[in-house]
């Protein structure tokens, strides 16, 4: 929790005052069954009416004090812990966003939402319970054997005699319960599982006619989580009855013991009548406080899992002399690169070089897993290559900063990837202040106009989270306008035509011609007839180089490149 | 996909103060924090009729767990009032002391006879609140096995248009966590009403016998607690609601720029959405902490109006006493029974609260279950006669929704082993095909016919394994590999499994894995290839040795070595069958018997490659930009 503990500093105040409201509030309720004890002593014993009546006005005045207090507390504790989640909360995701690709891989994108949103609303709401729960339930607890003791040292030895008692029983029960606790957590996550698979795959069980099979798969889950949950639920019922025994018992102890104690002339029965409530107070406080250590585990859980992130640093930084280059046509040279992903026992990338010149086109094929991807990853500094160089404009990337590096790229990633707003806000996500006329032609080059002026409301159309109403194809092409309207030195196309059409992929490549003439362009491809007139192809394999060339040139030297245009094109069309 | 992934845990501990017995010292009944209002019922009493009929299979345990909580709560009703009378002889013993009444002293015969008595309904009142909770154990979590086992078998009988409307999440949520809401309902809620009414009748009766005029008094702070609920739950809605929205709204964010943390990267927008983000956050802080503390104001101002009436009733009960006209063992009694009173009327507001919620959510589970089904089935026929896969469509027509037509009047007539093409832009609607030959949907107008046969006079069951489907998006499931293929069919032996990857070529790769086909696919099957799912889901429609075959050819993600062994495998699943083919590759559509070209959704040109071309239609210009894009170079240059 140590980490977590400096985004409460700026509350510190705050806190200590809620502590100091809570306790004061304690001690008000206290206060109140000794002021009953002086109504019986003195007032009921005395028969004197209106010293009842002072007191009682005195109480009166007691629990406005309380309640005051408490909703003071209230606002300190809410704005604490709201406060210290918006602050955890922002820290983590400016954090998360200096991530680079490496770390995402090693945490996994759903993890990090995770963490980011219900780990810390987690942690909030255990806060807050902390504040008012926990830190009242010890001050009852002293406030009330204080009180206790006060009146009758004696007396309160059966009150030392039960807590032990209890404290056992909620252990017992707890330490039964909890493994079936976890337990079931699994087996919600296995019928989420069952479940999940059936949805997706619905066609194909449907097509296979298994529909009897996964309903037992489901049966089996579901008959297993109901046994283990029932099993929880089982244990857990004897908490409260024992609990509840274990109170009343000593109430009667109280008044037996008392009553002796009475007898022998040690103490009042207003001071009785005020004990016992002295001794509620403390075993209730007790309990509230077994409560809420239910909640620590989950918290501290939660803020493992936040604090995993805070300390993982991203391991591509900025270096201190990081310059930012100046715009104009640039090369794009790999020096002897080679690459592994972290932990991974086989380079995915090794001994690359090549050099992609601008006004040329320069085409990456290879089969999956070769490292196309990869390859392309490394320019806009995705990752950092283990050795070797990768540069652009013959300054290497790691001397760049990463704004002014990737400013000068066009990105086009393989899965097309869209956020909600309109189709105009995603186009110009790849340059803020593109006019409406910049956005039409990059829309145009993109093949993506004709769609948009089909749908309703044309560029002002709204994309659904995660692009969920728009096809594939259109996807893809939203996505090669966003790179386009930046007008970059490099575009780097990650496999960007897969989703369209042979049509359109033809039309787009013809388009793009007029458009990228400066600049330089890098394509990875699967087919063939997207990399043919490419003014070089790199063939990879394995993450090395199987021949550079132009098509042409590897239908004679290279074994790897005719295999693959055979496996793709009649031979009519290779003629 | 880790949305659902933490379920609530249905009957959680700490099931919030139990009958009888002493409460808190001023009445606070357990984390008195007002939750958030929750969705409404729409149709609240025919959800909570049908939701009560889950539970009659268990009339006697509910019968029994309503007279143990009744008994539970009365014994620890009485209590108090016995302990009062301890109390009274100690007081009266203590008086007679002091004033000095010749042989006084406390008779503690009598005390200790009241002791054993307290101690025996303190055992038994618990005893009836443990046999209680046990009981609504099973109960509660039987009855939500059953409403599972129902939507899942439902899920089982609902047509695939119910699925393609909605997401997983959706389906999901209803299956998992409304299930679960119901759940925990059952086993808290539900008794925790029973001995909170209980408990406020029996303590009434109780504070009545001992004395009407401070029970008046304080059934007079009644109205003032009341309004308290209602004044903190009518102000503090409008804050959870922005609460809720404004976490959504952040969720929603982080999921995106999350998701697509690599665009956001290349495109160097991280300082935007940050921005984004911390505009968002503060909001949500907002509403998040005047929420919080209005609600959590409820619990000071409910425990001051518990004061008020408890600092009432030591008054008026120490001027009583002193009158003579109740015991100060009574004040005792009463001073507890009023901090019993005020707590079920704060829990009472809760679950008026969660049971709003919880029929909502009945109600979501329920409007699952009365969705409408696929039409019930005929006849089998298995057997009756031998397929040789000739399928016809007669003037089809059909239309996801009633007013947009998309395949009007269609006749195609495919003999035994002829293949299929189908051909057309990305997002042309070929699934549809799929989705009217195995009968995902029903079609509008006309028929479809197999050797003859109308596909609807089959069960869906026996029409489709007629089919063999190898798709695109390949579906796995979290399992070993042989597993996987022998899902093509129910009681597959190890041969018959080896024998179909081998025909699939998918053996090679299988062996080169660590365990081999014992291998385990991950969750998201991330552990092999693309291309190497596709081969095993081709295995899979070898074992399963279907009479026509429906064929998604891989156009990307797919190295093209791997793509090379799909080609084998698939030319040698359809040797023999009738096959249609969702054909991206020109050698398979030239060579296909028959191609359907299909466009926004309709079949728009059939006929084979010499006919269309010479039609000069859409496929004729289809097929030219293909080689436009071979000969890109000249035309474009």
């Amino acid at each position: 929790m140590r980490t977590l503990m400096r985004y409460l500093r700026p509350y510190r105040s705050m806190i200590i005052w809620t502590m100091v409201f809570v306790l004061l509030q304690s001690i008000a309720n206290l206060y109140l069954p000794t002021l009953m004890s002086d109504i019986v002593n003195e007032g009921v014993v005395k028969e004197n009416t209106p010293y009842i009546l002072k007191i009682g006005g005195l109480m009166l005045l007691v629990s406005a004090v309380g309640a005051a207090l408490s909703v003071g507390a209230s606002y300190l504790a809410s704005r604490t812990a709201s406060g210290f989640g918006m602050r955890l909360r922002s820290s983590v995701f400016s954090h998360v966003e200096r991530f680079s690709l490496q770390e995402f891989d090693k945490l996994g994108t759903a993890s990090l939402i995770t963490r980011t949103t219900n780990d810390i609303t987690q942690l909030q709401q255990v806060l807050i319970m902390m504040l008012r729960m926990m830190v009242m339930a010890p001050m009852m607890c002293i406030g009330g054997i204080i009180m206790a003791v006060s009146k009758d040292a004696k007396l309160s030895l059966v009150i030392i005699a039960v807590i032990p008692v209890l404290a056992l029983a909620i252990y017992l029960i707890g330490s039964k319960g909890i493994p079936y606790f976890k337990a079931m957590q699994t087996k919600i996550d296995k019928l989420n599982l069952v479940l999940r698979e059936y949805l997706t795959g619905i066609r194909v069980v449907r097509a296979f006619n298994r529909t009897d099979h996964e309903r037992e798969r489901f049966d089996a889950a579901n008959e297993d989580l109901t046994a283990t949950s029932i099993k929880a639920a089982q244990i857990m019922a004897a908490i409260m009855p024992v609990m509840m025994l274990l109170m009343n018992v000593t109430s009667i102890a109280i008044i037996w013991f008392g009553g002796l104690r009475i007898s022998e002339g040690h103490i009042q029965v207003g001071d009785l009548m005020a004990f016992l409530q002295y001794a509620m107070q403390i075993l209730f406080s007790l309990m509230m406080a077994s409560m809420m250590f239910n909640m620590l585990p989950r918290a501290s859980a939660s803020a493992a899992r936040i604090r995993e992130v805070l300390q993982t640093e991203p391991v591509i930084v900025d270096r201190d002399s990081a310059t930012a280059a100046a715009h104009g046509p640039a090369s794009v040279v790999f020096d002897q690169v080679s690459f592994r992903y972290p932990g991974a026992e086989k380079s995915a990338l090794s001994g690359i070089s090549f050099e992609a010149l601008p006004g040329q086109v320069t085409a990456i094929i290879g089969g999956t897993g070769s490292g196309k991807t990869t390859l392309v990853s490394l320019i806009p500094r995705f990752y950092d290559v283990e050795s070797g160089s990768v540069r652009i404009g013959g300054v290497d990337v790691r001397e760049l900063s990463q704004e002014a590096l990737r400013s000068r790229i066009g990105f086009v990633p393989q899965k097309a990837l869209l956020f909600s707003g309109t189709i105009a806000d995603n186009i110009r996500y790849g340059k803020e202040d593109a006019t409406d006329e910049e956005l039409c032609h990059a829309a145009e080059i993109a093949q993506a106009s004709e769609f948009i002026a089909g749908m309703k409301d044309g560029f002002d159309s709204v994309i659904a989270q995660g692009g969920m109403n728009v096809s594939g194809g259109q996807k893809q092409r939203l996505s090669i306008a966003r790179a386009l309207i930046r007008k970059p030195d490099v575009y780097v196309f990650d496999d960007s035509f897969s989703a369209l059409d042979y049509k359109t992929d033809a039309r787009l490549r013809a388009a793009l011609k007029d458009e990228t003439q400066a600049a330089t362009v890098i394509i990875v491809a699967q087919r063939v007839s997207t990399v043919m007139d490419a003014d070089q192809i790199i063939v990879l394999e394995e993450g090395g180089v199987a021949g550079i060339g132009t098509h042409a040139e590897l239908m004679e030297t290279c074994g790897v490149y005719r295999e693959i245009v055979t496996s793709q094109q009649t031979e009519e069309e290779i003629a | 996909m880790s949305e659902q992934k933490r379920g609530m845990s249905p009957g959680a501990p700490g099931a919030g103060p139990g009958p009888g017995g002493h409460k808190g010292p001023m009445g606070f009944g357990g984390p008195g924090m007002l939750s958030m209002p929750g969705q409404k019922a729409k149709n609240f009493k025919g959800t909570l009729r049908r939701l009560l009929g889950y539970l009659k299979p268990y009339r006697m345990k509910l019968t029994a767990v309503l007279l143990t909580a009744a008994l539970s709560t009365v014994f620890g009703i009485v209590s108090p009032k016995l302990l009062g009378d301890a109390t009274t002889k100690l007081f009266e013993g203590f008086m007679a002391k002091v004033n000095g009444v010749p042989g006084a002293a406390i008779d503690f015969a009598y005390v200790w006879h009241i002791i054993m008595v307290l101690i025996g309904l303190y055992i038994a009142s618990s005893a009836f609140a443990y046999i209680q909770q046990y009981l609504m154990a099973g109960v509660a979590q039987k009855t939500v096995y059953t409403l599972r086992k129902q939507v899942d078998e439902k899920l089982a009988r609902l047509p695939l248009k119910y699925f393609d409307a909605r997401s997983h999440g959706e389906v999901m949520s209803r299956v998992v966590n409304d299930v679960d809401t119901i759940s925990g309902t059952l086993q808290q809620s539900l008794t925790q009403m029973i001995t909170s009414i209980i408990t406020l009748i029996g303590v009434i009766v109780m504070m009545l016998t001992i004395s009407p005029l401070m029970t008046l008094i304080l059934i007079l702070t009644l109205p003032l607690s009341f309004v308290v609920i209602r004044a903190i739950a009518s102000r503090s809605r409008p804050h959870f609601k922005g609460q809720q929205q404004a976490l959504g709204e952040l969720n929603s964010h982080v999921e995106e720029m999350y998701t697509g943390h690599k665009i956001v990267k290349a495109f160097g927008r991280e300082q935007s959405a940050v921005q984004k983000f911390d505009t968002i956050n503060e909001r949500l802080h907002e509403f998040a902490w005047k929420a919080q503390f209005i609600s959590g104001i409820m619990m000071p101002l409910m425990m001051l109006v518990s004061n008020i009436g408890f600092v009432l009733v030591c008054v008026v009960g120490g001027v009583l006493v002193t009158r003579g006209s109740i015991r100060i063992g009574d004040v005792q009694a009463f001073i507890q029974y009023a901090q019993q009173f005020s707590q079920p009327i704060t829990q009472t507001a809760n679950i008026a609260n969660v049971i709003q919620s919880t029929l909502a959510a009945a109600e979501r589970v329920f409007e699952v279950l009365d969705e409408p089904e696929e039409s019930a089935e005929p006849v089998s026929m298995a057997g009756t006669f031998s397929l040789q896969g000739h399928v016809r469509f007669e003037h089809v027509s059909f239309g996801y929704k009633e007013e947009e037509p998309l395949i009007r009047d269609m006749n195609i007539d495919v003999k035994p082993g002829m293949t299929v093409a189908i051909v057309g832009p990305t997002g042309a609607g070929k699934t549809t095909l799929v989705n009217l030959l195995m009968r995902f949907y029903e079609i509008g107008e006309g028929r479809i016919t197999i050797d003859g046969r109308d596909i609807r006079e089959l069960p869906r069951g026996e029409l489709r394994s007629l089919f063999g489907m190898v798709l695109q998006d390949t579906w796995l499931f979290n399992g070993s590999i042989r597993e996987n293929i022998a899902y093509g069919r129910a009681g597959a032996t190890d041969e018959e499994v080896l024998q179909a990857a081998q025909a699939a070529h998918a053996d090679h790769f299988v062996r080169t894995l660590p365990d081999g086909y014992d291998t385990i696919l991950n969750e998201e099957a991330s552990n092999i290839s693309q291309g190497q799912k596709q081969l095993l889901t081709i295995a899979r429609a070898f074992l399963a040795d279907p009479a026509i075959l429906i064929l998604d050819e891989a156009t990307s993600s797919v190295d093209t070595r791997t793509e090379l062994l799909i080609q084998k495998a698939m030319s040698g699943l359809m040797e023999g069958r009738t096959s249609f083919v969702i054909a991206h590759r020109l050698s398979t559509i030239r060579d296909a018997d028959l191609i359907l070209v299909m466009n926004n959704g309709s079949v728009i040109e059939q006929g084979n490659h010499e006919e269309l071309l010479r039609a000069g239609g859409f496929y004729a210009e289809l097929y030219n930009s293909q080689f436009a894009g071979s000969g890109m170079a000249q035309q474009a240059g």
